[in-house]
Formats: C-alpha cells, sequence, structure tokens
C-alpha cells in the first residue's frame, strides 16, 4: 500500500513565511525555501505553501518563490491561494510547482478544474475544500476562510470537482481548524470513501493519535491517504520524525525516515 | 562533462527535472527539434498530462520522428513517467498510437476500494531484472510516484523495477537496450531518486 504522507503546510505573503517556526539553528525563520529544505531532510513526504497575502503584487513574489523552492528541494510541493486562471496555473507550474491547489476559484468557477486538468493532467490539481458541519447533519462547503458559505455539500462537491478533472482533494474541517482536538474522521471519510481520488486530511490534529486516527482505512478511521500540518510541527509541538516513527511503530505504512537523508 | 537533450514538448514540468541533471554535473540542453539533439550524449524524455495530447506534440513537431532515429540508432533515452509511458506502443488512456520503442501497452491502474487513483505517494521498488538504473543488489529504494496508468511490456524481462498496487504488482521502471525510463519521478524522489539519476549518467559517461 502507497505510504501515507505527512506533509507540512506553509503559509507564506510577499515571499515570506507569515507564522513563526520554531526550528533549531535555522537562519532565517522566515525564509520559505530553507524551511522546505529543513522539512524535506526531516522526512516530510510533501509540502504545501499557501498564499495568504494572494495580492496582484505578491504573485511576482510568490512564482519567484516557487522558482527557488523547485531548486533546491527534492521532494514535491503544492502552491494554493488565489489561483483563478488557467495562466495563473501555467505560471506557477512552469515556475517548477508540482500541484496547485483551487479553493474558492474552483466555487465561482468549476470549469477551471477541468482545464487545468485538460492542459496538464489531473495530477497537477489539487481542489481544496473547506467544510462546516451543518445543522442536522452534512457538511457546508465554505470559501473566503470560513466566513462565506457556499450553500454546496461537501461530499456533492467533492464528487463534482473529480468528475471534472481534480486528481487529489485537500479537505479542511473548519470546525477543527486550530483546536487541536484531532481531524473531522466523519467528514474525512465521508469524502475519502466518496471518491476515487486520494484525499489528504487537515485541521484539528493535537497530537500524534488524532495523524494515526485520519489515516486509519479501518471503519472508525478516516480513510485520508495524507495528513496536512502547520503549527504542531511549527510551534515544534512535534516533529516529523517523532511522527512518522510512531506511526509506523503503529503499523501504518510510512516512507522510513532514513530515506530522506 | 556531460550533455543531455532535455525534450521540450510543452507537457510537463522541465524544470525539476533540468534541475536535479544540473546539480548532479550534468548540462542541460532543451531540445524542440531533431536538430539540437546533435552534441548531446543521450535525451531524457519527460511529461506529466494524457498520452494522447502528448503524442500529438510530439508528432507536429518532428520529435516523433526523432526521438525514434535516435533510438533505433542504440542511442540512449530516459522516459518519466508520461515519458515511459509514451516509448509504448498504445496506452488505454487514448487512441493515438505511441512511440512503438518498446513493444507493449499501457494499461489503467485496476480500480479497488481503499487505493486510490492516481496512485500518489511514496512506494519501496520492487527490484526485477537489474539494469543501470538499479544493479543487482542496489538498497531498497522509495521513490515518489503519481500515475493512473502503468505500462505492460510485451517482455515481463524489460521491467528493472516493479511497485505494488493493490492486489497487483505494476511496472515502474523498465530498461531495454540503451533505453531506460521510470514510471516514477527520481527528480522528485529525494536522495533515493538522485541515486538512480547518478547511476545512470555513471553508466553515460561509462558508454
Amino acid at each position: 500500500m502507497v505510504a501515507k504522507r505527512i506533509i507540512p503546510c506553509l503559509d507564506v505573503a510577499d515571499g515570506r513565511v507569515v507564522k513563526g517556526v520554531n526550528f533549531v539553528g535555522l537562519r532565517d525563520a522566515g525564509d520559505p525555501v530553507e524551511l522546505a529544505c529543513r522539512y524535506s531532510a526531516a522526512g516530510a513526504d510533501e509540502l504545501v505553501f499557501l498564499d495568504i497575502a494572494a495580492s496582484h503584487q505578491g504573485r511576482g513574489t510568490l512564482v519567484e518563490l516557487v522558482q527557488r523552492t523547485a531548486e533546491a528541494v527534492t521532494i514535491p510541493f503544492t502552491v494554493g491561494g488565489g489561483i483563478s486562471s488557467v495562466e495563473g496555473i501555467t505560471a506557477l507550474l512552469r515556475a517548477g510547482a508540482d500541484k496547485v491547489s483551487l479553493n474558492s476559484s474552483a466555487v465561482r468557477d468549476p470549469e477551471l478544474v477541468a482545464r487545468g486538468a485538460e492542459r496538464f493532467g489531473c495530477q497537477c490539481i489539487v481542489v481544496a475544500i473547506d467544510a462546516r458541519a451543518r445543522a442536522g447533519g452534512g457538511w457546508d462547503v465554505y470559501v473566503k476562510g470560513g466566513r462565506e458559505n457556499t450553500g454546496l455539500d461537501a461530499v456533492a462537491w467533492a464528487r463534482q470537482v473529480v468528475a471534472l478533472g481534480a486528481g487529489e482533494i485537500l479537505l479542511t474541517s473548519m470546525d477543527g481548524d486550530g483546536t487541536q482536538a484531532g481531524y473531522a474522521l466523519e467528514l474525512t471519510r465521508a469524502v475519502a470513501d466518496a471518491v476515487q481520488v486520494p484525499v489528504i486530511a487537515s485541521g484539528g490534529a493535537g497530537c500524534i493519535d488524532h495523524l494515526a486516527e485520519a489515516l486509519d482505512p479501518g471503519p472508525a478511521g478516516g480513510h485520508a491517504s495524507a495528513a496536512l500540518l502547520a503549527s504542531l510541527l511549527h510551534d515544534g509541538i512535534l516533529s516529523v520524525e517523532q511522527i512518522k516513527t510512531e506511526l509506523l511503530r503503529r503499523g501504518l505504512p510510512i516512507r522510513p525516515l532514513a530515506s530522506s537523508c | 562533462m556531460i550533455r543531455l537533450g532535455l525534450i521540450d514538448y510543452g507537457m510537463g514540468n522541465l524544470h525539476s527535472v533540468q534541475r536535479a541533471f544540473e546539480r548532479l554535473g550534468a548540462t542541460v540542453q532543451p531540445v524542440q527539434s531533431g536538430a539540437e539533439m546533435e552534441g548531446c550524449k543521450a535525451l531524457v524524455l519527460p511529461g506529466v498530462g494524457a498520452f494522447d495530447p502528448a503524442m500529438e506534440r510530439l508528432r507536429q513537431g518532428g520529435l516523433a520522428e526523432a526521438i525514434t532515429a535516435w533510438c533505433t540508432a542504440g542511442r540512449p533515452l530516459l522516459g518519466i513517467c508520461l515519458g515511459l509511458q509514451l516509448l509504448f506502443e498504445a496506452s488505454d488512456e487514448g487512441e493515438a498510437a505511441g512511440l512503438g520503442l518498446l513493444k507493449g501497452r499501457v494499461r489503467a491502474l485496476p480500480r479497488r476500494p481503499g487505493h486510490p487513483i492516481p496512485h500518489m505517494g511514496w512506494e519501496p521498488l520492487v527490484p526485477a531484472n537489474p539494469s543501470p538504473l538499479l544493479p543487482a543488489g542496489s538498497a531498497e529504494s522509495w521513490v515518489y510516484f503519481v500515475h493512473s496508468y502503468a505500462a505492460e511490456p510485451s517482455d515481463p524481462a524489460c521491467n528493472t523495477a516493479l511497485v505494488r498496487f493493490a492486489d497487483t504488482a505494476v511496472s515502474a521502471a523498465v530498461w531495454q537496450g540503451a533505453i531506460g525510463a521510470c514510471q516514477f519521478h527520481p527528480e522528485k524522489s529525494g536522495p533515493h531518486g538522485e541515486a538512480i539519476l547518478r547511476r545512470w549518467l555513471a553508466w553515460l559517461a561509462a558508454l
């Protein structure tokens, strides 16, 4: 079975990491490329850069950041935030990103997913879904950082974007995000079981148990292919090494650390 | 210094492949025509995306003919990902004829519950017939895959590595004559991928 992936997510704005990262011996805690190299050497399986400024002015900086990352890092990375056209996708993939992640732009213009997949292949097109539990059951898709309810059903939306050509789903539970109370297992499982493509669980990780649950293929698990992590890693609460060692010990398929350095 | 011709036909992430070889000391020259291949020691055929558009682009620019001439002259080529699939005769993914430099067909991965497609992520290679990419006794290699199709060479001896998928094993890398190819992305596979590229360059240097 393909190894479950551990994916650090770095929020960037104007070419700098936004939240501080607690890495011993970092020369520049705000340099995304140095951090990317550190996480790669530490055993991260992939990386995600999320451009949270996504201003017009910042786009050039983002492309430059992607180029520098591609020169230095030898694992795959995804770039998301503010990508709203095939031209935008093209610029980032040409600069060296392996995948782009579309979120509100996919809601506004679902055909963008199809056009991107047709041009570059579905493996390049990740659709990020921010979901929140709906009163009475099910989950709604939110955009604008969780402020606006689109009224779309998260499971149906996941099916739709996969039918359009998305090769992966990055699923964030807005209820869990920042709580460190655990991934939204029921949501993650519902989406993972509804689509053929891999699902990355995001939002709510607080400890290794939460990761194990999200990646667990059993009836109570989240059935996710990968887990996205931010503050838990950046704040130094857990290291990639600790996570992988423990998940391996629990019998999950994990790429061994020795293959990273 | 080894000069590589990196085939630039508008399908995929040339940048990462180019950087990976440059880190290992090779000179990489993007090539868009047969004439530009002159002076290169070997060709690299990368590619991500779909089979038919890729073949269409290779044929439009005359690159398909030039690659075929190159390989039938026994000169070395390394295919990566879609670049591996294009070397075969045909694919489940499309209608177009492949380059046909290797006999066999590219088939869709079997759909099984609990085994997402695309097959995306890290796997250890299962060694098959030894080759310059994976000589006998090579250490275990964990490499990064992202694909929905896999080649089925007519001659299974072409397989130099397999990868487990669902309840089966599919081709992960092939070698025949001077043609080698990886279904996985060695340029995105950390130190293990780099080791595979380094072995290929060492083999080229000794030719």
